[in-house]
């Protein structure tokens, strides 16, 4: 049993491994490498920085068509983290729009700019920080985390999914219930960082590891 | 309005070990790096901030192996400031564990580092360090001035100006500190956190000056910060975390308690 961290360039990496190496005793490997993604049992999609440039090196390291094709087997889980989240949609506005996988129907749009909150304080972009995410459907990663849990988040562009049952967590910010988790079928995803979301992220990553879809 | 307003200890280090002291009851060897990081994990603590003040290079690889060491069991961001000149050293504490590192004197000396970091590592992992001093006098406009090698070496940078500036090169945070306020426990310098706070989009964390709760709670309040970093108030037991976390939420302030 082997868990893959797919090493596209793009995050560190070394965070999510260390997380999910702390929540269990199975095999962790940060790899690029197509042989050892494809033989792997669980595989993780970070994501940090500019989606064109997240896009932009999956397909230099010629990984595109690999995950594209992993996600459409629905052969394994999958757990989309940040821009790993994103980069599953149709398409994001950032950087003049940005062509993505695809695997579910929606885009990315930014919070805006110059934002102000009902009583006058300015509203930062990015989203940085603990914030509430109200479970939308269940899910078996929810298991033993409350409704309305704290994760740690940094983003300035969020997911606007189109089809509710893709739709598993909201988070309310800038005036706006962001789909902060989306899924289908074997693939999960988030828009926090469950690997620097203390107990609950933990809890996330062994639901995540002892998910069988 | 749902999201927290965080706190942040801070914590000395040289060699790998924490200095200045931290005294929690129950430990005896208070200048253990992990213990005292996975203790105010405990706490609550919504991030760790570490000021590496080592002298030599050769003992930086010491708190090298102490990030790693941390990073390996505590799952909250951590930030790295102190002695980040080159990307080299970004990139050499991110493969640490660290999750931001905090940019000060570097982007004085060479502003083009800021974007160069920020573009090579994504504005998210860059946080420019802004040390500011007042510098008018009573009864003129508030100016406040950039100030370099720990307050001692005015630059002439007008400090509301540099703070557009480095978000502009890619800074995705900032860490203000007003010098004059730094160890005096009169709290924040309100005046420069409100400027800054209004001025740039990115998230302001509030330093120096902090000796008691009331302090956090009015850089949020009035000086508008997004975070509030404090170290002595903490480590030598005043207040725990956990009070100051109640504290700020009695007064109707968003936290994760």
């Amino acid at each position: 049993m082997t868990i893959a961290v797919i090493d596209y360039g793009m995050g560190n990496l070394h965070s999510v491994a260390k997380a999910l190496e702390h929540v269990t005793h199975e095999n962790v490997m940060v790899t690029r490498d197509p042989r050892s993604i494809r033989g792997a049992s669980r595989l993780v999609l970070p994501g940090q920085g500019a989606i064109r440039d997240c896009m932009g090196e999956l397909q230099r390291t010629e990984l595109e068509g690999l995950v594209k094709d992993l996600l459409e087997e629905q052969a394994k889980p999958l757990l989309g983290i940040c821009v790993g989240q994103q980069m599953l949609f149709d398409r994001s506005e950032e950087n003049g729009g940005v062509d993505c996988l695809s695997f579910l129907p929606g885009k990315v749009r930014r919070f805006g700019h110059k934002l102000t909150t009902p009583d006058g304080e300015r509203l930062k972009v990015p989203h940085m920080g603990w914030n509430r995410v109200t479970q939308h459907h269940q899910h078996p990663l929810w298991n033993g985390i409350e409704d309305g849990a704290r994760f740690y988040f940094v983003h300035s562009y969020y997911v606007e999914a189109e089809r509710d049952g893709d739709i598993f967590g909201t988070t309310e910010y800038a005036g706006i219930d962001a789909h902060v988790v989306t899924g289908r079928g074997t693939v999960f995803a988030v828009q926090f960082h469950p690997e620097k979301s203390a107990r609950d992220g933990l809890q996330l990553l062994e639901n995540f590891v002892n998910w069988a879809p | 309005m749902t999201l927290a307003k965080r706190i942040i200890p801070c914590l000395d280090v040289d060699a790998g070990r924490v200095v200045k002291g931290v005294n929690f009851v129950g430990i005896r060897d208070a200048g253990d790096p992990v213990e005292i990081a996975k203790r105010y994990n405990q706490q609550g603590a919504d991030e760790i901030t570490f000021l590496d003040i080592t002298a030599s290079h050769e003992d930086r690889d010491t708190t090298v192996e102490m990030v790693e060491r941390i990073a390996g069991e505590v799952f909250i961001p951590l930030t790295v400031g102190g002695g980040i000149r080159r990307c080299e050293d970004i990139r050499t504490m991110l493969n640490a564990g660290a999750d931001k590192v905090s940019i000060n004197t570097a982007a004085v000396t060479n502003p083009d580092f800021v974007r160069e970091a920020a573009e090579r590592f994504g504005s998210q992992c860059i946080v420019v360090a802004i040390d500011a001093k007042k510098v008018s006098a009573d009864g003129e406009p508030s100016r406040w001035e950039i100030f370099t090698h720990g307050g001692r070496r005015p630059t002439g940078l007008d400090a509301v100006d540099w703070a557009r500036k480095m978000v502009e090169y890619g800074a995705g945070e900032l860490l203000l500190t007003s010098m004059d306020r730094d160890g005096t426990k009169v709290g924040f310098d309100l005046g420069v956190t409100r400027a800054i706070s209004d001025a740039v989009e990115v998230p302001v964390i509030a330093s120096g000056g902090v000796g008691n709760l009331d302090h956090l709670v009015a850089g949020v309040k009035e000086g508008g910060a997004d975070a509030v970093l404090a170290a002595s108030i903490f480590h030598f037991g005043e207040y725990t975390i956990p009070d100051a976390k109640r504290y700020m939420a009695e007064q109707g302030i968003e936290m994760r308690l």
